[in-house]
């Protein structure tokens, strides 16, 4: 039986399609059978992060809709052992996204897999219910900043009210917290809502922090997991994340502000 | 027996409450239309344990002790024992009612004794409630008393079909719980969501998000911050309260005496804090 994952936000542009690369390569990598299921239908962007946006041939909507099977629509992917992608229709909207549908091809893919990632499409409308609907856990990734903290806030709402756990009477929904987008310097300067912050809006344990970092972009666009790209900072912090969710005790980094040396000063970092 | 309050508002199935009818989903249903409505409760009763007897001497008693505790014996209602009484003894109840009231006692039942003493108390009014189980023996200071009938406290069940046949009923099932029902939140209520205790007190155990409501038609509880809309009092009691550990609402009213967050920003603002009305005004002070 594989463990439905969904990472979601309410709010969008905050990282979910990155994290769901992330998060999904580090558990394959970690030797998981894993697939990441995108879930915005009409605006299919996980099959760009994770490069095989050339390779779709059959999407999930044609699995729902019971034109193709499973196995013609996942695709396996290059660089990770152990990982696939189901892509979204671009051509179709939400509203093909059917109750019986999801539940039939997720639990077809629980067969075979160890984690199904749910990559959630912003709002709290059918797209993102359907991608909550199934989940044992949920990261809920939030920038730290209060429009995005509130938007978190109505996820974890519903999380608890609409999701088949709850409607089955079973334990809830196992809910995480991924902050991205973290700046501490800008923290320091009172620019940004800071972890404790956060926290304590949400009261939700931690999983990790992301840093800010330009090897994010980079990587989005080189259509490369951010996870892969070890040297980061980025990379190291969903490393740790992924880790953490597996039940490992990892200290958590890159929530200081960096000590600017002499050159730095001199020179200027990135602000 | 189902006349138990839940400590929550769930409405308990409650066949014997609404003998008019069959539903049994919800205790609102038929107020309108129902005439009244049956409702267990515990009650403190005072109850005569009898061992004998006799019209003279029982009056003899009886003015003995009202001359000892004189406020006690108003308008009391009490319940005769006949459980220590031999099965035998013929009582008149009519005259025993008559003589507990003339002292300010009132029996409204009887409890054991043999079945012709049970139908004589019937004729006199006087429906029987289930016996009580066995005790151990006590020590003998019972009997060496030499009062012919004593009086003692104990927790009587008065149910709402006393003199039914409820005599088989294990005692357990007198633990009624007449306190009012209260909500209690033991999470956060996040952004959008709603908790509304009806007619109940409700207690958060978890932040209430902005964006979030919570409303009760008695008090309000909210141990961690109260960011989201708090409504206490909400069908107009004016004596509800707000009591939480932060003070930060978007909105506090009580009764519809509301402040906003503008309103409240200041000394209590973050603070453990509790709201009333005095005057119908709202007043916020420390907790």
């Amino acid at each position: 039986m594989a463990k439905i994952l969904v990472v979601t936000s309410g709010k969008g542009g905050v990282g979910k399609t990155t994290s769901s690369a992330a998060i999904g390569t580090g558990l394959a990598l970690r030797g998981n059978k894993t697939v990441i299921i995108d879930f915005d239908v009409g605006l299919r962007n996980l099959d760009l992060v994770m490069n095989c946006e050339r390779r779709v041939v059959y999407d999930f909507v044609n699995v729902i809709n019971e034109e193709a099977t499973l196995n013609q629509a996942l695709i396996k992917d290059k660089r990770t052992e152990g990982l696939y992608i189901l892509p979204a229709s671009q051509t179709r909207d939400k509203d093909a996204l059917t109750a019986e549908g999801v539940q039939r091809v997720l639990n077809e893919l629980s067969e075979s897999f160890d984690y199904i990632v749910c990559d959630s499409p912003a709002g709290i409308e059918r797209g993102a219910l359907m991608a909550m609907y199934f989940a044992d856990e949920a990261i809920v990734v939030t920038n730290p900043e209060v429009s995005s903290v509130r938007d978190s806030d109505r996820i974890l709402g519903i999380l608890q009210s609409k999701t088949l756990r709850v409607e089955s009477g079973l334990e809830p929904v196992k809910e995480h917290l991924l902050l991205t987008r973290y700046s501490p310097n800008r923290v320091q300067k009172g620019e940004m809502l800071s972890v404790e912050d956060v926290q304590d809006i949400l009261s939700l344990p931690l999983l990790g922090v992301i840093p800010e970092s330009k090897a994010v972009l980079k990587a989005s666009n080189q259509g490369v997991p951010v996870i892969l790209d070890t040297e980061s900072e980025a990379g190291q912090a969903y490393a740790d994340a992924v880790d953490r969710f597996l039940g490992k005790d990892v200290p958590f980094r890159f929530m200081q502000p960096e000590k600017k040396g002499f050159f730095k000063r001199m020179f200027g970092g990135k602000e | 027996m189902s006349d138990i309050n839940t400590p929550t508002s769930q409405p308990t199935s409650s066949k014997h409450k609404k003998p008019a009818n069959n539903h049994s989903n919800n205790n609102q249903l038929n107020t309108d239309s129902a005439c009244f409505q049956l409702k267990g409760s515990m009650l403190m009763l005072t109850i005569m344990e009898l061992y004998h007897y006799s019209h003279g001497h029982f009056n003899e008693q009886m003015a003995v002790l009202t001359k000892q505790a004189p406020n006690f014996f108003k308008q009391t209602p009490i319940i005769i024992c006949l459980e220590k009484l031999a099965a035998s003894a013929e009582i008149d109840f009519i005259e025993l009612t008559q003589v507990c009231q003339d002292y300010g006692l009132f029996p409204i039942a009887i409890r054991g004794g043999s079945e012709e003493q049970q139908l004589n108390a019937l004729i006199a009014g006087l429906p029987k409630l289930p016996a009580q189980k066995q005790k151990p023996p006590k020590d003998e200071s019972h009997k060496n008393a030499s009062e012919q009938n004593q009086t003692d406290i104990s927790e009587a069940k008065e149910t709402a079909e006393a003199g039914g046949d409820n005599a088989n009923q294990p005692e357990k099932d007198a633990i009624i719980d007449t306190s009012r029902p209260c909500k209690i939140i033991d999470r956060a209520v996040r952004s959008g969501q709603q908790i509304y205790a009806a007619d109940a007190d409700l207690i958060i155990m978890g932040p209430v998000s902005q964006g979030a409501e919570v409303i009760a038609d008695g008090h309000i509880h909210i141990y961690a911050a109260a960011r989201g809309r708090i409504m206490a009092g909400a069908k107009g009691n004016m004596s509800a309260r707000v009591f939480c550990q932060s003070l930060e609402p978007e909105l506090l009213s009580i009764a519809g005496h509301y402040k906003i967050s503008e309103d409240i920003q200041g000394q209590h603002w973050g603070k453990a804090a509790h709201a009333r009305l005095v005057d119908r005004q709202l007043k916020i002070e420390k907790l």
